[in-house]
């Protein structure tokens, strides 16, 4: 996985103070540009990541609580590379709460590790039924259980009642989790 | 035909709006933040919704191909409540975002010492953030309310050609104008403007920083006048060039001045949301 130091050392940046982090944040993309720049990561993103790092996590509440789409999508990214613990959960149930297919693919990547597995299979559950691709979801496969089986089985069901198509990648998670 | 609408309140319209407006050509809007119908009564209920015009609203109208983008303010109206004052603290988060391109909708409504307070301290802010500024003119004592909205934006030291005046009429408009301002019109089934009265405007004082608009909201309106309008232009003798002029590039210079208004990718938007999975949200 990428770090903030290779993320520091692509962009080519110093420490940002916390002071400037405020006014910078929201003007990431107009100061440092969305260019790609690694394996994934956008100079805006990389930059905020950054900033991120820079404050601490109750900043990181307030930046998320206040932030525009892209700031949000940035924060839920970032998570993963700071040192917070925990502490950015609620950030996760929050994105997930939304009906941005964005918000919600972004709250399931490796950060969702901390996410209990009740919530979890909810999320999984909200993907198939929003249409965001299960490939946006981190570990799917190790952590696919019995019970978001059952779950998923009943979707099929209700679907298939209605003459409507599951999606392809929830039938294939289903035939797996049946095999299993 | 492509149409930028520079004033609707999308919050206040349904999904159906946005696709006979996608189909009608619209694919460009600015929502400035303003009143409800329901008066509010606590600064959160303000941030609740201008995170909604910087989040939720711009993905409903991608997923229809239409650009999104908001304007922010404490609305005249609402700056009379002692209760909704403090809003004017959290603005400076809002309008450094990329998505906010004015500040507005500012002005007056019925012309108190509250409302000349926070019409001159959000020009300041618009000086501030380096931001135009979009200003309604009252409904009521309209033609003083806009001579007095103009020596206010004249006494705060904005470029005048950074600032849209709203809601003109054949009044007010050679006013605005003259001081070198933009002339905004919005569009009404029967109240503030029609299609036919547009074209008269038009044609005595020309299309040069004229803007049409719908500002279709939760009263009585509708989000196709603009394309109406440039429906009447047409059949009243202007070109298609005219007509672009004013429901396309007028739009974009004004809010361009902003440096934030991003129209990159938009036909590619417009070519593939019919088949763009995430219409299946929510079903």
């Amino acid at each position: 996985m990428t770090t903030l130091d290779e993320l520091r050392t692509f962009l080519k940046v110093d420490d940002f103070q916390p002071a400037d982090v405020p006014a910078l944040f929201p003007a990431a993309v107009r100061r440092y540009g969305r260019e790609p720049l690694t394996e994934g990561w956008a100079t805006d993103e990389a930059a905020r990541a950054l900033m991120l790092a820079a404050v601490p996590p109750a900043e990181i509440h307030e930046i998320y609580r206040y932030g525009d789409t892209a700031e949000k999508l940035a924060v839920l990214k970032a998570l993963p590379l700071l040192p917070i613990g925990d502490s950015a959960v609620p950030l996760l149930e929050d994105a997930l709460r939304t009906n941005d297919t964005r918000l919600v693919a972004a709250a399931l990547g490796p950060y969702a590790d901390r996410l209990s597995q009740e919530a979890w299979r909810q999320a999984v559950l909200k993907c198939v039924f929003m249409g965001v691709p299960l490939s946006s979801v981190h570990r799917l496969h190790e952590r696919a259980d019995s019970e978001l089986g059952a779950m998923l089985r009943a979707f099929a069901h209700e679907r298939h009642a209605a003459g409507r198509d599951m999606p392809p990648d929830a039938t294939a998670l289903l035939d797996r989790l049946q095999e299993d | 035909m492509r149409i930028f609408d520079p004033h609707i309140h999308m919050t206040s319209r349904t999904t159906d709006d946005y696709q006979r407006m996608a189909e009608a050509g619209v694919r460009a809007v600015v929502e400035p933040a303003f009143w409800l119908g329901q008066p509010r009564t606590n600064p959160g209920s303000f941030t609740d919704y201008f995170d909604s015009l910087i989040g939720w609203e711009p993905f409903r109208a991608s997923q229809f191909g239409i650009r999104h983008h908001a304007t922010i303010a404490l609305n005249p109206k609402e700056a009379n409540d002692p209760r909704c004052r403090p809003v004017l603290d959290l603005l400076p988060r809002y309008l450094a975002k990329d998505g906010v391109v004015a500040v507005g909708e500012i002005g007056y409504d019925s012309m108190t010492p509250a409302e000349d307070e926070v019409f001159a301290a959000q020009l300041a802010l618009a000086l501030d953030h380096e931001l135009p500024a979009l200003v309604h003119t009252p409904h009521r004592d309209k033609a003083r309310g806009t001579r007095r909205s103009i020596d206010v934006v004249q006494e705060s030291g904005i470029d005048p050609g950074r600032v849209l005046l709203d809601h003109l009429n054949e009044v007010t408009v050679a006013a605005a104008l003259e001081a070198g301002l933009w002339a905004g019109f919005s569009i009404y089934p029967d109240t503030k403007m029609s299609p036919d009265r547009m074209v008269a405007i038009l044609r005595e004082y020309g299309v040069e920083r004229v803007l049409v608009n719908s500002a279709a909201d939760w009263g009585k309106s509708d989000p196709l006048l603009t394309v109406r309008t440039a429906e009447a232009m047409l059949a009243g003798g202007f070109d298609k060039d005219d007509v672009d002029r004013v429901l396309w590039r007028n739009p974009v210079e004004f809010y361009g001045q902003s440096g934030r208004l991003d129209l990159t990718d938009l036909a590619e938007t417009g070519a593939t949301f019919a088949g763009n999975s995430i219409l299946r949200g929510g079903s």
